[in-house]
């Protein structure tokens, strides 16, 4: 989805401005032409640009937080000191969730774990899919993060900082590289349910912050118009929409020819654009020509607003030119019933998230898709009843497709579970390296606000070199 | 492209000779040197600073970076000249970059003397000398201001607008709504010379000025109906929205106006409105998340406030000091936490329990917006309190409770200050960590290079409001009319209106600035002066149309030979289609309203108890309320007024971006409230649109653009008409589904007719030039 601001004017000069210091012009480059991926031919001596790997990301979001105990971490240790209380020298003067003041003791994992793959991966039984692709995924075990609440955690994983207002890493990723597609929006949010206590995903975490606003994440609605506000009115059929359409831009235009505003040139642009919209919207969605197949795949009734569904409506974005695509299935918050709880989340994800690598892989997509599988941190080693508290200071991830070297464990944490300690990958690291697989060195990539320049980063993040192909 | 920004660049090149250090020499030193070697000692490279002279020019073992009239034995020309990457400054992987102008500059700059000057908005305003310009009869200073800029660029102002235009942007600018076609017919038949300043008096004594007023304060101190995080609960406080719409409507002193909202529980004898005000310093978000750490959310609250009160009335970007000593400007880790001491006094729940009711955002008070439901209630409570004491029947007693329960749902609570006998203790958090205690304790004051409150004991808020609105505040009165300038020139005289600090916009014009700060001050902080000054001056009243050799040369209208052009904010995009339909609710304040929402936009809320995930959209007239009365919801803020970049209000948003979007279209084509709008127009269309399908054209135009439709204009517009009414006529139900967009009932008479209509008006509404102020 192309689109223009009259701040647009003010970022271009931003960007010629750094271009002749020697440094920006990529987000110039597709601004002006969207659906270009620069290239190193393209621009040799482009400092913005490291190679790109990847074109688009698939970011699954497991909100609330699933155990990284029961998925990706197996750890007998802990299993040994079952019910035991917790040493007291890995949680000293820790921040404590909802175990404030209560007795710590250790949970053993809830569920055996195999090995799978020509890789070996340990992998728990609640994920025998995802299991099924361990050669493809990389398998992040020493994730940390800053923050302990749900709200300011997404936040955090987001933007980069827990302060609420900072562009999402879909619009930092939005403003960067462009657009692929003028039809539909380059950063899409999907939403699913079920499993677990569902927390709220506020709409500030696809926020753009203070980015152009066109850069923002469009959340697709399970009900009603895919787009917000993309269904034409009632009683307003596609021929005469687009007759009230011809007219609007007919007398704009005229107008314009007084006034010769690029305003009104873009509004028209916006107008022809919106118009293609209602008819790709509806296209998307449109799930008839998938082979039933490709449908029992991903274990999904197209079009329910599930998890399974939105994963092939994800691979549809992808094949369209969508940049970013964020799936959260909120439903991982297992303060008690883990084990119920877990079950019931991972029957939910496990087959489509598989499905999805698969389904990339068989269609050649894999290789330019970066997909990106974990929630907002990770759950205690310690029991809260019969489920785990939230937990920052260790827990796993996986990422698959362009660029990353499949079928591999980056870090640890130690035995129990409790602290990364090989390895560390500090979410800013998971930031840093999903720029640099798209082709931008996170350092680079800034925009001025309140006179300084902020990135994504802020002032940290290392790419992390262990985990790329 | 590039050709465009030489031409830009020159404007700033040809018109000084000579440096000077705030204009020039600063910001370059400030983005590019001062990381290293500025104000915060912890990142400090080498020992050096240089954004103080003293510690520039010193000797460091024989090696001084900056020898006054000497660059070619200054260290920093020879690094900043430097090719060499390991003696060149800046380093090459410092992504800063001197370009060779800058360096220049730098090196003129030392050669004259390496003059420091301390940063213009650390210091006073004083009143400078008005120009007199020979050439032109000018009355308003500020055209005198902005004419000798103009001059001394080769230009002169664009001609007046004409008198459509005027009305239309003033109505807007004003009020935040189109004017009505007999306000137009009226301004446009006077000959009075007063006619114009007539209508400014006019608008500015309409109710709808607070309201349009309010849109830009509420947006500064982040005011919304919900608390923010997690399961961003309902927070009552509408009575401080309507506290914000009346003090601007009683043009209440902008040094009372600072007061009240932070101290106003502090004054003595305070009235309700005062209380209500003092909420200002409740509106951080706030959360009631299972598991949150009190003491983390504590120092999150603090923290909001600080950076809210240094930003809505200081420009200043204080909360970098949170972590460190600012890299910039000259604010310490104390002065940070000092700031924030001024709020350490407030009652409040670090987290609220989740659930019903309003005792959860205590300190809260009960308002009744009407005066007599007020003395009803209190009756009734007398009764109540009677009844019960005299232990009159259970039955006697119930109706009277009832009695008092439909009294008071009639009005709301609203969150207020309250200050306790004993403040909480602050300490700075090293590195901003919550769960450090090893920093000092700290105590209410002011940042220490901006001075010191005189006072016994400790300062409290009122100290700090008395501080902010002190003449001797060289930021307070800057940063305000700046704002107003902004609000009728698109751009601010310094145009980053968040930091007027090392890292802020030299101004356009200086002294333009100070002397409408001193107005400012001098006239009792009176709002509704200065904004009568500055739409009253010739630099306001100009055609926003250019010859392309202008536009070209100034593109942002910096040098204001022009007016600039702007999209409506989002709340007045609404109310524009709302007022030119007809269906406009000009009710002002109140509880908050629920207008059409697309189904399911909040499904991914919480669901809680007192605030059901479940939106719950009013009907009748509440549907047709203005855009600022919409309920905020700061998670999922109405998509509508997202898409025209209104603000979630979580930070401070001092200037709103200003998008273009395909989803604006989306808006303006299918939300109901704008068919909805369209078709009621076309049912007045039938009724008061004259006889012809001419006359019928040229008053719809009148009613959404203020203007007749030439005949181009008139032909596209017929041509439309005539297929769809063909259209409808020949698909009866479409026609008759198109009537029941919106909850408005259909009028009678021919639904075909109505229908094709309703394209013309839909069409009008969606005009570039419905949604913008020329």
């Amino acid at each position: 989805m192309e689109s223009m601001d009259s701040t647009t004017l003010t970022k271009r000069r931003q960007f010629l401005g750094q271009a002749g210091r020697g440094l920006g012009g990529l987000a110039l480059t597709s601004l002006l032409h969207p659906g270009v991926l620069p290239t190193r031919a393209d621009h040799p001596t482009h400092p913005l640009l490291v190679t790109p790997r990847a074109k688009r990301v698939i970011f699954l979001c497991m909100a609330g937080g699933p155990s990284h105990l029961e998925s990706f971490d197996y750890k007998p240790q802990l299993e040994a000191l079952n019910g035991q209380p917790m040493p007291e020298s890995f949680t000293k003067g820790q921040p404590i969730a909802q175990l404030q003041g209560k007795a710590l003791k250790c949970m053993g994992p809830l569920t055996s774990f195999k090995r799978y793959g020509k890789s070996g991966q340990m992998i728990s039984d609640f994920f025998p899919n995802i299991g099924s692709i361990a050669d493809d995924i990389c398998v992040v075990k020493s994730m940390v993060t800053e923050q302990i609440n749900h709200d300011p955690a997404h936040t955090f994983m987001n933007t980069g900082s827990g302060v609420p207002g900072r562009p999402s890493m879909g619009s930092w990723i939005s403003y960067g590289l462009g657009a692929e597609t003028q039809n539909l929006p380059g950063f899409v949010v999907l939403t699913s349910v079920g499993g677990g206590q569902a927390q709220p995903i506020a709409a500030r975490q696809w926020h753009s912050g203070f980015l152009p606003g066109k850069h923002q994440g469009i959340k697709l609605q399970s009900r009603g118009d895919a787009v917000l506000y993309a269904g034409s009115p009632h009683g307003v059929a596609h021929q005469q929409q687009g007759d009230v359409i011809k007219a609007i831009n007919a007398l704009n235009n005229h107008r314009n020819t007084l006034l010769d505003d690029p305003e009104i040139r873009t509004r028209i642009a916006q107008y022809e654009l919106a118009f293609k919209m209602q008819t790709s919207v509806p296209e998307l969605t449109d799930f008839s020509q998938e082979p039933q197949h490709i449908i029992d795949m991903y274990g999904c009734k197209p079009g329910d607003g599930s998890f399974a569904s939105n994963c092939l409506l994800a691979r549809r974005l992808a094949e369209r030119g969508t940049r970013f695509i964020h799936l959260y299935h909120r439903g991982w918050d297992h303060h008690g019933g883990l084990k119920n709880g877990m079950t019931k989340a991972a029957k939910l994800v496990d087959q489509a998230s598989a499905a999805l690598v698969k389904d990339l892989k068989q269609r050649g997509m894999l290789e330019d898709t970066l997909i990106v599988w974990g929630g907002e941190f990770g759950r205690t080693p310690m029991a809260q009843g019969s489920g785990r508290d939230h937990h920052i200071k260790g827990f796993s991830m996986w990422v698959a497709g362009g660029g990353i070297k499949g079928g591999t464990t980056y870090g640890n944490t130690d035995e129990l579970g409790y602290n990364a300690t090989e390895n560390i990958v500090h979410v800013h690291d998971l930031h840093a390296t999903m720029l640099h697989l798209l082709g931008i060195d996170h350092k680079k990539l800034t925009f001025r606000f309140q006179g300084r320049q902020y990135r994504l980063t802020d002032v940290h993040g290392h790419v992390v070199k262990g985990i790329l192909a | 492209m590039k050709k465009f920004f030489a031409l830009a660049l020159l404007i700033t090149e040809s018109a000084y000779a000579e440096i000077r250090f705030n204009r020039d020499i600063r910001p370059l030193l400030s983005e590019n040197c001062f990381q290293c070697h500025g104000f915060d000692h912890n990142t400090r490279e080498a020992g050096l600073r240089i954004d103080e002279r003293e510690a520039a020019i010193a000797d460091h073992n024989g090696i001084r970076a900056i020898v006054p009239g000497d660059p070619d034995n200054s260290e920093i020309i020879t690094r900043i000249f430097s090719r060499d990457p390991d003696d060149q400054m800046p380093p090459p992987d410092a992504e800063k970059h001197l370009s060779k102008e800058d360096k220049q500059k730098i090196k003129q700059w030392i050669a004259e003397g390496a003059k420091y000057e301390k940063h213009w908005a650390y210091i006073p305003p004083e009143r400078p000398t008005v120009p007199t310009p020979k050439d032109l009869k000018v009355t308003n200073p500020i055209d005198a201001f902005v004419s000798r800029r103009l001059r001394a660029e080769g230009l002169s102002f664009s001609p007046r607008a004409d008198k459509i235009t005027l009305a239309r942007r003033i109505s807007f600018d004003l009020t935040g709504l189109p004017p009505t076609p007999e306000l137009v017919r009226t301004f446009q038949s006077a000959s009075d010379t007063n006619a114009y300043h007539n209508l400014v008096d006019h608008l500015l004594t309409s109710v709808h000025y607070g309201e349009r007023m309010a849109v830009y304060w509420l947006d500064l101190v982040r005011w919304a109906d919900t608390m923010g995080f997690h399961s961003d609960d309902e927070r009552f406080s509408t009575p401080y929205r309507d506290y914000v719409i009346d003090a601007f409507n009683s043009n209440m002193s902008f040094d009372r106006f600072t007061r009240e909202q932070l101290a106003g529980d502090l004054i003595e004898n305070r009235t309700e409105a005062q209380l209500i005000a003092s909420g200002y310093n409740r509106m951080n978000q706030v959360t009631g998340e299972g598991g949150a750490q009190a003491k983390e959310y504590r120092a999150k609250y603090m923290s909001d406030k600080t950076r809210n009160t240094a930003s809505v009335w200081l420009g200043a970007t204080m909360m970098c000091a949170e972590c460190h000593d600012h890299k910039f400007d000259p604010f310490t880790m104390k002065d940070y936490y000092s700031f924030a001491a001024f709020f350490a006094d407030l009652e409040e729940p670090d987290l609220v329990s989740r659930g019903r009711g309003t005792a959860i955002f205590q300190p809260a008070i009960h308002v009744l917006k009407n005066p007599n439901d007020f003395e009803e209630l209190q009756t009734a409570e007398a009764t109540l309190a009677a009844l019960k004491k005299s232990k009159a029947e259970a039955k006697e007693i119930q109706a009277a409770e009832k009695q008092v329960r439909e009294l008071k749902s009639k009005g709301t609570y609203t969150v207020i200050s309250k200050a306790m006998s004993k403040p909480r203790t602050m300490r700075i958090l090293p590195r901003g960590n919550w769960m450090d205690n090893s920093g000092p304790e700290v105590h209410p004051a002011i940042p220490e290079f901006l001075g010191v409150i005189d006072k016994p004991g400790r300062a409290d808020r009122m100290d700090l409001a008395n501080w902010l609105i002190d003449d001797k505040n060289p930021l307070t009165a800057r940063v305000f009319v700046n704002r107003l300038w902004y609000l009728y020139f698109g751009n601010g005289l310094s145009n980053v209106l968040d930091d007027l600090g090392y890292q802020g916009e030299w101004p356009t014009h200086p002294e333009l600035l100070d002397w409408l700060a001193v107005e400012f001050m001098e006239s009792g902080w009176n709002v509704k002066h200065m904004i009568k000054l500055i739409v009253t001056s010739t630099t306001y009243q100009q055609s926003s149309l250019a010859p392309a050799d202008l536009i070209h040369r100034d593109p942002h209208n910096r040098l204001l030979a022009r007016q600039s052009r702007m999209r409506l904010p989002a709340e007045f995009v609404r109310d524009t289609a709302l007022a030119a339909s007809g269906l406009l609710n000009t009710e002002v304040g109140g509880k908050s309203v629920k207008p059409y929402q697309p189904a399911g936009y909040w499904a991914d809320s919480y669901k809680s108890v007192g605030n059901p995930h479940k939106y719950r959209q009013d009907h009748g007239e509440k549907l047709y309320r203005r855009g600022l009365y919409t309920f905020w919801k700061r998670t999922f803020l109405h998509p509508s007024l997202k898409a025209f970049d209104a603000p979630t209000r979580e930070e401070c948003v001092a200037q709103r971006p200003t998008s273009n979007t395909p989803l604006q279209a989306l808006v303006l084509l299918n939300d109901p409230t704008y068919v909805e709008a369209a078709r009621v127009l076309a049912q007045r269309i039938l009724l008061e649109g004259g006889d012809t399908p001419q006359a019928k054209v040229k008053w719809s135009f009148e009613q959404v653009l203020s203007r007749p439709p030439d005949t181009i204009e008139t032909q596209i517009i017929s041509t439309l008409y005539k297929q769809h009414l063909a259209h409808f006529k020949a698909n009866p139900a479409e026609a008759k589904a198109v009537l029941t967009n919106g909850e408005t009932p259909p009028s009678a008479g021919d639904p075909a007719t109505l229908a094709a209509w309703t394209s013309v008006t839909r069409t009008l509404l969606n005009l570039h030039e419905a949604i913008t102020r020329m």
